[in-house]
């Protein structure tokens, strides 16, 4: 971040204005509010199936992905979208129906994952870019987000999107109630493998802002939030979005004017709100239930 | 200091031979590969004991990201100036308890870690671009040593170390392993015996936390779960009686390590990556052996343990 150049004031009209005099903030801007609609969205789905843990190892097999295509002079995108994509081919396959109670899809994911990190550090290794390239991958870089870049991001953006609408309704069946789903006629296998492909494109997206790392946070807690507060889908699902959005562009505006990370401020904001959220909750049902037994003692 | 080692690989290491003992004798004359074996044969006993539990237990999840505090944990040490090892497992037993009592349930478990794991990561970057700033290049490799770690590049003190808690890590575990055993495959039975199950949860996540903070200079903060994880996972498919299974997974940890070390050693190709390649392709060789016996003889065996995914 270009901390020596910009100072903030309480006049915030000036810091907007400051915020948006350099392109590649403009550019910023517009690639973290695309992410944050797909990781909103997506997110939604990964938290309702239990399936966090398939989306942080989503974002480390791009890791090795990413730095196989470094290796051999590709696009780290595309390396990241195709080591995605067999990772969720594997996982499918090796861990068969996702659930919540089964320790075989968990295994195979976990093993999944520490294989694809040991590629990815020889794939490192062997290309002889050690430091800036690990860090860029996994942390983000904010700063060298190009015109092109975000031509990909509205790409892919709009094909994870489409297909997310088309599937949107028999996934949310199928990851409520995967055995009614299934007896209904649903491909329920399918649409697993259809949503880990749906999973690789979010993760694959969004390497260049918020880093392999820190994607997952846009994913989860978003999410996690969105359905602590509400049981019904649409309103989830726009609000998981809408804080999405809201942590993604107050972090990077924060982080414009400091010196450290905009993955730190994202994550963080995004946890503290989980927690506020969860005490909130904690709080009320005691509140409700002390209610509860003082009308007890003045009715019964 | 990789450079230093590498060096040391390409100019001094005779080609590997047929002669297995004379090849063995050649690695061992070597200081800092007497101090890799030493310190992996630790973590790879420490890591198949505790990983059988964690697979037993299902918390595979929590296990990767209690991986990847170790690296925020050694980074905030670093920032604040203190040691390193205290950041490790201080920050990694911390988080190792709040996760216990934040998720309790199995079903928001996979929630509760994945919150945590986001924020744990952001505090990562964040004492990385700190720490980065800090120090003028001088030690700008310090984050990639945590990231990775490196067998090869361990002092005689490091192994000693790592040694030493790993012996205190095994008698730990091998103290509560009944009872553990007990309330991990039936808790409410458990319960009902007297046993105290949650306090027996809590000890074993703060033992999975100390046993990856144990392998980081090892391993590195990306990989220590993959020896926690696909030994113990294979011996659980070969294997259902609990101690043979138990000893198995020790054993492959065991094995994975020293081919590794020994391949690490004569093709210079990064110890950690040779171990989860092996690993991982011992584990898909496992399924799909078990799942094509198990669709060739169905009506001889009894294998629906084996096909239930």
């Amino acid at each position: 971040m270009p901390t020596s150049d910009v100072q903030f004031s309480w006049n915030l009209v000036f810091d907007v204005q400051q915020l948006f005099t350099y392109h590649f903030m403009q550019n910023a801007f517009l690639a973290g509010m695309l992410i944050a609609l797909i990781a909103g969205s997506v997110g939604y789905f990964m938290v309702l199936r239990s399936q966090s843990f398939a989306g942080h190892t989503m974002a480390q097999v791009g890791f090795a992905g990413a730095s196989g295509a470094l290796l051999f002079g590709g696009s780290p995108v595309v390396g990241l979208l195709v080591s995605c994509i067999a990772a969720a081919l594997g996982i499918g396959l090796l861990g068969g129906r996702s659930s919540q109670t089964s320790w075989v899809h968990g295994i195979a994911i976990g093993t999944i994952q520490t294989f694809s990190m040991g590629l990815g550090i020889l794939f490192l290794q062997l290309s002889h870019s050690y430091t800036e390239n690990v860090y860029a991958i996994l942390f983000g870089a904010v700063l060298g987000i190009s015109d092109q870049d975000v031509q990909l991001v509205v790409l892919t953006t709009f094909v994870t999107l489409a297909g997310l609408i088309v599937i949107a309704r028999p996934l949310l069946f199928a990851s409520i109630d995967p055995d009614v789903a299934d007896a209904r006629g649903v491909p329920v296998r399918l649409l697993d493998y259809a949503f880990l492909i749906l999973l690789a494109f979010a993760v694959a997206q969004s390497v260049q802002v918020v880093g392999v790392l820190l994607i997952f946070g846009l994913l989860v807690t978003p999410s996690a939030i969105a359905q602590q507060v509400t049981c019904r889908p649409g309103i989830a699902v726009g609000l998981s979005i809408f804080l999405a959005l809201f942590f993604t562009w107050v972090g990077l505006a924060v982080a414009y004017f400091t010196p450290y990370p905009v993955g730190f401020f994202i994550t963080g904001l995004a946890f503290g709100t989980y927690i506020l959220v969860r005490l909130f909750r904690v709080g009320r049902t005691m509140f409700v239930r002390r209610r509860w037994f003082q009308r007890q003692r003045v009715f019964g | 200091m990789k450079d230093m080692i590498e060096l040391i690989l390409l100019s001094d290491i005779p080609p590997f031979s047929l002669n297995l003992i004379s090849d063995v004798n050649e690695m061992l004359s070597l200081d800092f590969m007497r101090y890799a074996f030493v310190a992996g044969t630790m973590v790879a006993i420490v890591s198949g004991l505790v990983g059988y539990f964690i697979v037993l237990r299902n918390l595979v999840f929590a296990t990767e990201a209690l991986g990847h505090v170790t690296f925020t944990g050694a980074l905030a040490a670093a920032v604040l100036g203190l040691d390193p090892l205290i950041g490790l497992f201080g920050a990694t037993t911390l988080v190792a308890l709040l996760l216990g009592v934040l998720g309790t349930q199995v079903q928001e478990n996979d929630v509760v870690v994945g919150t945590v794991l986001a924020w744990v990561l952001g505090g990562g970057a964040l004492f990385l671009s700190i720490y980065t700033t800090q120090s003028s290049g001088a030690n700008g490799t310090f984050g990639v040593k945590y990231l990775f770690g490196s067998l090869f590049g361990l002092q005689a003190q490091q192994a000693q170390q790592v040694a030493i808690i790993g012996l205190a890590l095994i008698v730990a575990l091998l103290v509560i392993a009944r009872p553990l055993l007990f309330a991990s495959l039936d808790p409410d039975v458990a319960m009902a015996r007297g046993l105290p199950v949650r306090g027996l949860s809590l000890v074993f996540l703060v033992l999975v936390a100390l046993s990856l903070a144990e392998a980081v200079p090892a391993v590195g903060s990306l990989l220590n779960s993959a020896l926690l994880i696909t030994p113990a996972a294979i011996a659980q498919r070969l294997v259902t009686r609990p101690m043979v299974a138990l000893v198995l997974s020790a054993l492959l940890a065991l094995t994975f390590t020293w081919v590794s070390l020994t391949i690490g050693f004569y093709a210079s190709y990064p110890v950690s990556f040779v171990i989860s390649t092996l690993a991982f392709v011992t584990y898909v060789w496992v399924v799909t052996w078990q799942r094509l016996r198990a669709s060739f003889a169905p009506r001889l065996l009894n294998t629906a343990h084996l096909t239930n995914v």
